[in-house]
């Protein structure tokens, strides 16, 4: 099963080697795994997405409490959430497929922030399905490149019920 | 864990480094902080980009013992932090200086053994430059340490040192190792020694949850056939005397894993023997037969649980340890109690009271007797179980024991009836050979007073064999038992077992261990029968200097019984020593 784990960590140099080096060593699998400064100075957040089931899951968080340079580790699962990934894709566009493409993408909000002569880069957020679908509509066309951040992702506020 | 308020250090802002009180190098820094934290020995090997740090160490105060080699010098403080329960101190080069250390991290990692270790590094603008003596040791050892440091600004060696030595030795004790770049050991500024650790991310738990608490003592309330699996937890948070009592205090009998050797009294009637792979029949059957296995400080290591399938299937498990992740790692765990061995065991004995264990006692002596740990004698041959058992003998059982890896190590562990915590130092978890001899320099230091006997493998002894140097010149005087049978005997074993007697790369010469004591200044013996022996361990305990008796035992004695790799721990071979 797929999880979402955020990782409040101290902005060491070696901080993501030591996280990174804890998986690959243990035998557990990152699917994608995001980081960047936290809300105080000092600190960073990364949000990992690993699979595993419910013992696998429970070790990667105990030895993940285990390194000293980890404050605090959520598994954001089950919990309500925004999870967001940005994906660039750039995919072959002639001057007939070119208006076909920016209708296409337009239900997903996706912005079109590239354009060559043979090829547009379509930039879109959402979470890792719409992403997934997204690409999957891109296909046909002839996808050249694309780049995934990953997804990042924080527990939604206590109030906030409806999603956005 | 709940996000705390950083508790922020304010570094000094350092202006231009006068001279005046408290402005000091880096590398005096170190020392002074070395000092602050009590250490008044360490072990180490200098080079290049430890200059300065041994130029500060120069008529400091604080004792330096230079090994023959840095995996000498670690395993040394290993063998110092075993019998005292404090950090070890190791200092050394960068790049092969601090790659010889890597085995002794490892081992030290692997066993919970609290060590500082300091390595040189390169200057900060040479590293990453592939320059002279430069290994990036942090990179390499970031497996095997529980933390680690490049101090990058001589300001910062104070609070590192400070919290180094809290975090080594508190919680699970693990290896720290601190790098010091050369230029950064230059490096002038105030020294600021912090007065307290704050270390956000780091706050162990030791207090067990009350309520944790409750339910194990419901569950010893309800069971028949209660058991202890107690490990090295025990010794490192020196809870011995509570479990002595509330073994006692509840009846429940003990069966103990090899780190966890002197925990509990060999000669406790309660005492059934160590389990696992060469545990004793009573204990491994014990551990079947249980309705609830409490462990304690003792981590479900494969060697212990053999198959894991089948084993203890008839019990309900309780896991003490002040690790949380070792709780339902290997084994699924009904009653977690996370926290201080000691304080669990403490919190717990005010609750309970006698189990009603006599029916369950009688079986485990009676499984006992009937395959009780023995093995054969004959005229004129000598056994190493017995000169395992004769150093027993002529110690009356208060030596301090170290071993190498193999045969003789599960011999010590099995023949050896030891009475206290902090008896016994071995490499458990990595099985390093070479350890136990610079491990029993490290122990000697550390107990001047005390008989220190290292039962080595005539294989094992030669892979740490150049400190006998070391030992000669500090004079030390170490008991080296060796057991010579003339192979990697352990390795032997398994090819006789199960490749067939195929002897591959197993038989290993050796030089006269005599002479190579004598030449080394040491006194050395031999003893080929139970008579020479016993002459032996009476002439070497009685020489007040090191001695080095080479025991020449037997090719083709195997450690019984013993569970077959891949085995349960319920099919055991070997049980009649047929
Ligand atoms: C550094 C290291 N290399 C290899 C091994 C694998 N090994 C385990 S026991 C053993 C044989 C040890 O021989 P010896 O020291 O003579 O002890 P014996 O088993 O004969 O008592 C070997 C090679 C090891 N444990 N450690
Ligand atoms: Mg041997």
């Amino acid at each position: 099963m797929r999880r979402v784990l955020s990782v409040l960590v101290n902005d060491q140099p070696g901080v993501l080697a030591r996280v990174a080096g804890l998986f690959s060593r243990r035998g557990f699998n990152i699917e994608s795994i995001t980081v960047g400064n936290a809300e105080e100075a000092g600190l960073s957040r990364m949000t990992i997405v690993t699979s595993g089931d419910e013992r696998t899951l429970e070790q990667v968080m105990k030895q993940l409490h285990k390194l000293v340079d980890v404050i605090k580790v959520n598994d954001l699962t089950e919990e309500p959430m925004v999870a967001r990934e940005l994906v660039l894709i750039k995919v072959t566009a002639t001057a007939t497929t070119r208006p076909e493409i920016t209708h296409l993408i337009e239900p997903f909000r996706a912005a079109i922030v590239d354009v060559g002569r043979n090829s547009l880069v379509v930039q879109a957020t959402g979470d890792m399905d719409k992403i997934d679908a997204l690409i999957e509509l891109l296909r046909p066309y002839g996808i050249k490149e694309i780049a995934r951040t990953g997804v990042t992702a924080l527990m939604r506020g206590s109030l906030a019920k409806v999603r956005v | 864990m709940e996000t705390q308020k950083l508790d922020v250090m304010p570094a000094p802002e350092v202006s231009a480094p006068a001279a005046g009180p408290g402005v000091m190098t880096g590398a005096a820094m170190l020392v002074e902080s070395l000092k602050r934290e009590g250490v008044d020995l360490m072990f180490g090997y200098p080079g290049g980009a430890v200059l300065p740090i041994y130029d500060a160490l120069y008529e400091s105060g604080i004792r330096h013992v230079l090994t023959r080699h840095e995996q000498g010098a670690v395993h040394a403080a290993e063998g110092y932090a075993r019998v005292t329960g404090r950090p070890g101190v190791v200092l050394a080069t960068s790049g092969p200086g601090a790659t010889n250390l890597v085995t002794g991290i490892a081992d030290a990692y692997m066993d919970s053994t609290p060590l500082v270790l300091f390595t040189g590094q390169v200057s900060t603008d040479l590293i990453g430059s592939d320059s002279f003596q430069e290994a990036d040791i942090i990179g390499i050892t970031m497996p095997i340490t529980k933390h680690s440091y490049q101090v990058r600004d001589a300001r910062d060696i104070p609070r590192v040192v400070r919290e180094a030595f809290h975090i080594a030795s508190t919680g699970r004790p693990g290896p720290v190792l601190i790098d010091i770049p050369k230029n950064v050991a230059n490096q002038t500024a105030e020294f600021e020694w912090p007065e307290r650790v704050f270390i956000r991310g780091y706050n162990p738990t030791y207090e067990p949850n009350p309520a944790q608490v409750a339910r194990v003592v419901e569950a010893i309330r309800e069971a028949r056939r209660p058991l202890l699996y107690v490990g090295g937890g025990v010794v490192h948070s020196g809870a011995a005397e509570e479990l002595r009592e509330f073994a006692h205090k509840t009846g429940i009998p003990v069966v103990s894993t090899l780190m966890g050797l002197g925990a509990f009294p060999s000669a406790d009637p309660l005492f059934v023997g160590m389990l696992g792979m060469h545990g004793t029949f009573a204990a491994n059957r014990a551990v079947m037969e249980c309705d609830l296995l409490i462990a304690v400080g003792a981590r479900f290591d494969d060697r212990v649980t053999g198959k894991l399938e089948r084993f203890s299937p008839r019990s309900k498990k309780v896991h003490i340890d002040i690790d949380p992740a070792e709780i339902g790692k290997n084994v699924p765990v009904e009653l977690p109690l996370v926290g201080d061995v000691k304080r669990a065991l403490a919190a717990m004995l005010p609750e309970v009271g006698p189990v009603g264990t006599k029916a369950w006692l009688d079986q485990i002596r009676a499984w006992d007797d009937q395959w009780p740990l023995r093995y054969k004698t004959e005229p004129g041959t000598l056994k190493p179980q017995q000169v395992v058992e004769m150093l027993w003998e002529a110690t009356g059982g208060d030596a301090i024991l170290t071993t190498e890896v193999g045969q003789h190590q599960m011999w010590a562990a099995l023949f050896y009836k030891f009475k206290r915590p902090r008896q016994w130092v071995t490499s458990g978890g990595l099985g390093t050979m070479g350890y136990g001899f610079p491990a029993a320099m490290g122990a000697q230091l550390a107990k001047p007073g005390e008989k220190v006997i290292c039962v080595a493998g005539d294989a094992s002894f030669q892979m740490n064999m150049q400190e006998l140097q070391t030992v000669a010149e500090n004079g030390l005087p170490i008991k080296v038992a060796i057991i010579n049978n003339g192979y990697l005997g352990m390795v032997r074993q398994w090819q006789q077992l199960f490749y067939d007697r195929r002897y591959a790369e197993s038989r290993i010469g050796a030089p006269d261990f005599v002479r190579v004591a004598e030449a080394f200044g040491i006194r050395g013996m031999r003893a080929q029968t139970p008579e020479e022996a016993r002459e032996a361990i009476r002439e070497m305990l009685e020489h007040p200097g090191p001695v080095v008796v080479d025991f020449v035992v037997p090719e083709e004695e195997n450690v019984f019984p013993m569970v077959p790799p891949g085995a349960g721990t319920d099919e055991m071979i070997g049980r009649w020593d047929d």
